[in-house]
């Protein structure tokens, strides 16, 4: 019910939103728990396993019950806290984890069986027959858990990712984070001050405390117009630190836009990395229930968010309240209540000794010892020395104390500290490099002490950074004592919960104990407790001391569980915005690719590039003709591909061939200038890493290149190599993969093309194979190389990338005029794989020079890396599979990748297994399929027949081991 | 006491009293016949195959921490055998045949769950070694299919098939792969160690390891010393530490690996469904939790937690693949120290101390060969001979090169998988 | 984690790769012992503790980076050039 007067919400503007598809009515500044209270809808969830109903807890992020879903379709966002989800006009939320309906669960039941379903439960039975866990009981069970559903539909909603950087990174705007970062702005350092709220000022806008002689609120409203007005200071509300991480690095997620309606490019969520030299936490505290019998029903919450409601949002969560505890705090809220007209039924005090200035029935030395109603609260039951008294209530605002807000503190492995003074853990210091704690999470429990511990941190902060804090001025606060009572759990029957939303009892503890799960770890582990969305904030502490109790420990002796992060749960959207769709990578565009498309050539990736697959023409229905008749072209006319893919890496220096020497296994120091040679590269294990041509271009001067894939791998190796090994080198390198446009012109009509492109002719005794150059095409100066990938006469041309795409145009339609044409990867591969040269199908990985038939490329004149390791024994045994041509030589012609090669007539079974295909193609210069594998003893079983068997794709073929050499394997071609 | 469904509806009918210890806490006592050190996953199997298979139970697990406290309680739970290499294949294919017969053994449900293991290809090229792998798992005898994206649609119709950076060309599909409940593999082990004799010493840090004239006699201990006849390593993760105590540097570097957890969602994912081009595999709990993780953060580290950056990558990943999921939220995130060998598979082997054992270098999959580790290295320390299905884990394949089992393809150096 | 380039400054982890310890600064001679190899490319200290390492500013200067760090705290306590120690 609202209560006039109250609140710092504006009742000038009303909002409308539904929930369940009810309409209700709050106001700006509500947040959805707020508002539904005002409106008296106390049922807003449903437990986990037992499906109990369940009502609002808390006022914060911690919330373990009133979970919600927001929205529907790509926009539906599920267990939303409805105590931290702002209403506003047009706000859609709805229950979940029900059925039919939230006042009418079938899935209740599970609370009549609870005798059965205790912890632990599923790890004795379920196992007979075995065939029925997955098809019987596993979807029983994943059907009754969960919480929240996805809608299913790919999120549309905008989310970023953002850098900040900072002197000062403030965790929490109450007293103690608004005095720090105060006195750190003024004293000149960049301060960002984050709270987790849409309202800064923390406690202060939940309590009626004054402070410097006005009330919370405005004191609060003062500091933030000073901070504001300062440019060094950056106010971030509904921010969520979320995490501590290395060398002063912080996860922070800001909701930005889930308290308005979509509108425009407004992202939803902002995940920040916040860089800041130092920190301060100050966090404050959460607060405890109690564990007694029934202790979970709708209208029964701690005692400091029953305030919160009434003191900020101006909502008394009931009519006739009690109020049950162990600290001061009980009075407080009684007061509170009683000052803004709320009836107030009994105040329960633990202690037997408390001071009682209070006009309303006070039961000291006595407890709450167990609740009724349906699906809210109707009345308690009082113990007091013995004697039981039931009052008719329909909230119970209770307290258990306060556990200091130490996660952050915990993020680096740090444990923290028990006090026994306020019964609470608090951080120890230096949990956290560069991070101070302050206020109430540092166990300071008054006003006065958070506003003194955030000054005085920031103060040391201030002084350790180099700047001079001008005199302290701390504004008068309250100051009261904290001195709580253990009241961790009233005995008695009936069970008592601790862990709300995982449905863990004061019971399920005690039987893990019993079942020696007495670990505080086993028992978490055993029984969930601390595993739901709110990760143990409201109940770890309980839990503990009911552990503690059963095992005869103290409690810091039972020790804690790990606080890890996210300190609130972050959206998957938020951490990874961005990558949806083609955002998860970069994509490399050759020069050619406009006039590629244009030509309807499917693009395929190759590492982070696109290049076409091939190139269709009119008449054509599969890719077969397609790639058949692009392997005629450079067989018997002229081919045109794009081979700017390639890693190239520019290399020079005195020293240059002294680096090309020891990275490759052949030598280059002797190569000519002018002449281009084929390298083999390996890892320092023994394998191969890459493969390329490598130019000579001038005595200083080399252009390697590099495959596709390994083009950055390598060029970090040439890194590794120069600085970590010879330092003493003049060589210098850069990669120049973007800045050549680079095309192969393959085939025995290639020097025709070129010729008449060229502003020089080219003949054989100045461009020989294996010869390379400077050339010049329509006055622009490009480089020449003429290799081969095909095995035809070939060049490859080299311009600036700028004149990439009208040099492609050019070349094709000069080809076109040829009888030739653009070619494709598949056309590429089908010329490759006749003349049995290998790509990283073949070099994958696990593959040496001896098992690529290689080995004697590997210089006897010089030490390279990977020389010594490849020479191990395991690496040159003949018995390794090497590397062989494969024909089909039964009645099956078929030739798939992926099979595996056995001995005619053998079992295609492990043991067995002689090898396996790397590379297929139909080849239509010989009319065969043709593939490239490895084969045990490989090289010394050319003309033996073996046995391909693909069992996936259901295909068996007899295949001839040749050499892997199919197509001119003298070679004439290649020079003609 | 036998575990039942039978036995729990009593209980619950009687107040739950009957209920007793799933293991004892004894005191350690001074000699034993084989200690393991490392109570794991890994060195609880090895104890419960000592006792079950060898009939040997004067052991005595020692665990610095609680048992199951390391990477078996904080792994992403999948259990598969769909490996390529000679080596891998027909161990971890042994190690499932163990996993489909646990729960009766152990008398424990594991939650054992066969919902298939689902690895995604988005290129002809890794179509090929698909398809290459697929063959090997047919070859070993375990189940592989090759779907084509029409299939993998059918069955993932969540996945991003209309915009994707890395489009789907199919998937390599192990129906027999699945997950676990990682803790309860711990339990049931320990639980079938203890009620076989084995005593499990928790809190019980070994602080050195005796050896005399090259023979191990014992181990020096938080809780004493305790003397032994032979000692095995089983501590992944702090393989390095443990064997330095011994005097021996290992082929392995510890790095961390991070995981992560959803809040509860209904159930949406039914697979384990990995992608390659992202380093990111996810499966759905029982609970509803979404469990997914990615690549290693890649540096040495003991510090047991991660960095951002993977993390980072990890959730791109997640929502590349699964647009559907970007509106999940992490409730946590963890991290675990990885035993990395050179060539990425792990070491089952002698030392050359007499009597000293090592059972490590598991670096990312120590999960899914925990029943096959313990079976093997159990077979191992009680007969001297290498389990048939684990006779290419040897400790000194690195420096011979004979045998390297590079699944990846990305090297037999360090720092490279 | 955040390293300070000895060029660049302090970066983001996330613009460097790693390459594991610094032993791989010192290569062994070709002729060295097939234990010296095996040492080199295989066998670590793996220290719980301070560890020297080499990180590469691959989006940065592409610098190697030995870096004197904690791997049990993640704390950096020193970096220079590889190639600056290499020259030593």
């Amino acid at each position: 019910m609202r209560v006039l007067g109250k609140g710092l919400i504006d009742r000038a503007t009303p909002v409308g939103f539904t929930f369940d598809g009810v309409r209700y009515e709050g106001f700006e500044g509500d947040t959805l728990a707020s508002a539904l209270l005002a409106n008296d809808v106390r049922l807003m969830g449903r437990s986990f396993k037992y499906h109990r109903p369940r009502g609002v807890l808390t006022a914060g992020s911690e919330e373990p019950n009133a979970l919600v879903t927001v929205g529907t379709g790509p926009a539906q966002d599920p267990n939303m806290r409805a105590t931290v989800q702002e209403i506003y006009e047009g706000l859609e939320a709805r229950s979940q984890n029900r059925w039919p309906s939230l006042a009418f669960d079938v899935m209740s039941v599970n609370d009549l069986a609870a005798p059965f379903l205790g912890a632990g439960f599923y790890y004795k039975t379920f196992m007979w027959p075995r065939a029925f866990w997955e098809k019987l009981y596993e979807p029983v069970i994943r059907r009754a858990a969960g919480l929240g559903a996805l809608s299913g539909d790919p999120v549309e909603d905008r989310y970023e990712r953002a850098w900040a950087f900072c002197d000062l990174l403030v965790i929490g705007a109450g007293p103690a984070g608004l005095m720090a970062a105060q006195t750190a702005a003024r004293a000149g350092l960049d301060v960002i001050l984050a709270d987790e709220d849409a309202r800064m000022g923390g406690r202060l806008l939940a309590e009626r405390h004054e402070v410097g002689g006005t009330s919370g609120p405005e004191w609060v409203a003062s500091m933030l117009e000073d901070l504001g007005g300062m440019p060094n200071v950056r106010l971030m509300t509904r921010t969520t630190v979320t995490g501590a991480y290395d060398q002063g690095t912080y996860g922070a997620l800001e909701r930005v836009g889930h308290h308005l309606p979509r509108a425009g490019h407004r992202p939803l969520e902002t995940f920040w990395r916040i860089v800041a030299k130092r920190a301060i936490l100050a966090a404050g505290a959460l607060e405890r229930p109690v564990a007694f019998a029934n202790n979970d029903r709708p209208g029964i919450m701690t005692a400091g968010a029953v305030r919160a409601y009434l003191n900020r949002w101006g909502v008394s969560p009931g009519r006739a309240v009690s109020v049950f505890g162990n600290t001061d705090d009980i009075y407080r809220t009684a007061r509170d209540l009683k000052s803004a007209g709320v009836h107030v039924a009994a105040v329960v005090d633990a202690r037997a000794d408390a001071d009682a200035p209070i006009d309303v029935p006070v039961y000291k030395g006595a407890v709450v010892c167990d609740s009724a109603g349906g699906k809210h609260l109707e009345s308690i039951t009082i113990r007091t020395a013995g004697r039981e008294e039931k009052i008719s209530t329909d909230c119970l605002a209770m307290t258990g104390g306060w556990n200091p807000t130490v996660h952050l503190t915990c993020h680096m492995n740090g444990r923290p500290a028990w006090r026994d003074d306020i019964l609470a853990f608090v951080p120890r210091p230096d949990a956290i490099p560069g991070m101070e704690v302050a206020g109430a999470c540092n166990g300071a429990m008054s006003t006065a002490a958070c506003l003194r511990e955030g000054a005085e941190a920031a103060g040391g902060i201030v002084a350790d950074l180099g700047k001079s804090v001008s005199e302290l001025d701390l504004p008068e606060a309250e100051d009261d004592p904290y001195r709580p009572a253990p009241l961790w759990h009233v005995p008695g029957k009936g069970r008592a919960w601790l862990d709300f939303q995982n449905d863990v009892t004061v019971k399920d503890v005690r039987q893990a104990a019993v079942e020696n799960f007495r670990s505080v770890e086993h028992m978490k582990r055993y029984t969930t407790q601390g595993m739901a969305t709110d990760q143990g904030k409201n109940s770890n502490v309980a839990a503990l001391a009911v552990l503690a109790d059963a095992t005869g420990r103290a409690i810091p002796e039972t020790g804690t569980t790990t606080f890890r992060p996210p300190y609130a749960p972050v959206a998957m959207a938020a951490m990874g915005s961005g990558a949806q769709g083609k955002g998860f990578a970069p994509e490399r565009f050759t020069t050619s690719h406009k006039a590629t498309v244009e030509r309807k050539a499917p693009m395929i990736e190759a590492g982070l590039w696109y290049r076409p697959s091939y190139f269709p023409h009119p008449g054509e229905d599969t890719w077969r003709q397609s790639c058949d008749r692009e392997v005629g072209y450079v067989r018997n006319a002229v081919g045109i591909c794009d081979v700017s893919t390639l890693g190239k890496v520019d290399i020079q220096g005195p020293d240059a061939a002294k680096l090309l020497d020891f990275v490759y296994i052949n030598m280059f120091s002797t190569l000519k200038v002018g002449r281009v040679r084929y390298g083999l590269m390996l890892r320092e294990d023994g394998h191969v890493m890459d493969d390329g041509t490598t130019a000579r271009l001038a005595e200083h001067h080399y252009v390697m290149t590099t495959t596709t894939a390994a083009a950055g791998q390598v060029m970090a190796h040439l890194d590794f190599v120069h600085q970590c090994l010879h330092p003493e080198w003049d060589v210098s390198f850069t990669s120049v993969t973007e800045q050549w446009a680079q095309f192969a012109v393959a085939g025995p009509k290639s020097r025709a093309l070129l010729n008449n492109l060229l502003d020089l002719p080219l003949d054989d005794a100045t461009w020989p194979f294996m010869a390379c150059g400077e050339i010049s095409v329509a006055g622009i100066k490009g480089r020449l190389f003429r290799i081969s990938f095909s095995g035809e006469h070939a060049y490859e041309i080299a311009v600036p990338a700028r004149y990439g795409d009208s040099l492609f145009r050019l070349l094709v339609a000069r080809a076109e005029g040829m009888e030739g044409g653009a070619y494709g990867m598949e056309a590429l591969n089908v010329l490759r794989i006749e003349k049995g040269f290998i790509t990283h199908s073949e070099i994958h990985g696990r593959v040496t020079a001896f098992d690529i038939g290689m080995e004697r490329m590997v210089s006897a004149k010089k030490d390279c890396i990977g020389k010594v390791m490849a020479a191990r024994p395991g690496l040159m045994d003949p018995e390794r599979e090497r590397l062989v041509g494969l024909k089909p030589a039964g009645a099956t012609k078929q030739l798939t990748t992926g099979a595996h090669l056995f001995a005619q007539g053998a079992d295609p079974v492990r043991l067995n297994d002689q090898g396996y295909i790397t590379s297929v193609g139909f080849s239509p210069s010989l009319g065969s399929m043709l593939a490239l594998g490895f084969l045990k003893n490989g090289p010394d079983r050319y003309g033996e027949t073996v046995k391909m068997v693909d069992h996936v794709r259901g295909i068996e073929a007899l295949c001839e081991v040749v050499n892997p050499v199919f197509f001119d394997p003298e070679g004439g071609r290649v020079r003609g | 006491m036998r575990f039942s469904g039978l036995r729990v509806l009593k209980e619950g009918l009687t107040g739950n009293k009957g209920w007793g210890p799933h293991w004892r806490d004894p005191e350690p006592k001074p000699d034993y016949d084989i200690v393991i050190i490392g109570g794991g996953g890994h060195g609880l199997a090895t104890a419960y195959y000592l006792a079950k298979e060898h009939g040997l139970t004067n052991i005595a697990v020692l665990e610095k921490g609680y048992i199951g406290g390391g990477n078996v309680g904080r792994n992403t739970t999948i259990v598969r055998a769909n490996y390529t290499m000679p080596g891998n294949s027909e161990f971890y294919s042994h190690s499932l045949k163990l996993w489909e017969g646990l729960e009766e053994d152990l008398n424990y449900n594991v939650m054992h769950s066969q919902r298939g293991v689902i690895n995604l290809f988005h290129s002809d090229g890794q179509r090929d070694y698909a398809a290459r792998r697929a063959n090997a798992i047919v070859n070993q005898g375990d189940d592989a299919q090759l779907l084509d994206r029409a299939r993998v649609k059918k069955m993932l119709p969540y996945l991003d098939y209309d915009n994707a950076r890395f489009p789907i060309y199919g998937g390599l599909y192990h129906p027999r792969g699945g997950t676990a409940r990682h803790d309860a593999v711990a339990w049931g082990f320990a639980r079938g160690a203890d009620r076989r004799g084995v005593d499990l010493l928790q809190n019980c840090e070994v602080t050195g390891i005796d050896i005399e004239d090259g023979k191990v006699t014992g181990v020096q201990t938080s809780r004493g010393p305790i003397r032994a006849r032979k000692v095995g390593i089983v501590v992944a993760g702090r393989s390095g530490q443990v064997a330095a105590m011994a005097g021996m540097r290992l082929p392995i570097e510890s790095n961390i690996l991070q995981a992560f957890v959803t809040e509860g969602l209904k159930p949406c994912i039914d697979h384990v469904v990995t992608f390659g081009m992202g380093h990111f595999y996810i499966s759905q709990s029982d609970k509803g939790g979404l469990v997914f993780g990615g690549d290693l953060d890649f540096y040495a580290s003991y510090a047991a937690r991660g960095n951002l950056p993977m993390a980072e990558h990890v959730m791109e990943a997640g929502i590349a693949l699964m647009p559907m999921i970007g509106k999940a939220r992490v409730l946590r995130s963890w991290g675990g120290i990885m035993d990395m060998t050179p060539d990425g598979s792990p070491i089952i082997d002698r030392t050359g101390i007499e009597g000293l054992y090592l059972n490590g270098g598991w670096c990312y999959g120590g999960f899914k060969a925990v029943p096959g580790s313990g079976h093997a290295f159990a077979h191992l320390m009680a007969t001297e001979r290498y389990h048939e299905n684990a006779t290419k884990f040897r400790l000194d394949r690195f420096r011979d090169g004979y045998g390297l089992m590079d699944e990846e393809g990305t090297g037999s150096q360090h720092n490279l998988h | 984690m955040r390293i300070t380039c000895p060029i660049c400054g302090e970066r983001d982890s996330r613009e460097f790769s790693y390459r594991g310890a610094d032993v791989a600064l010192r290569r062994p001679s070709p002729d060295a012992s097939e234990a010296a190899w095996d040492d080199y490319v295989h066998l670590r200290d793996n220290p719980a503790g301070v560890t020297r390492d080499l990180w590469h500013h691959a989006a940065g200067c592409s610098a190697w980076v030995v870096v004197t760090r904690n791997t049990v705290t993640h704390e950096v306590l020193e970096t220079q050039l590889a190639a600056d120690e290499v020259r030593a």
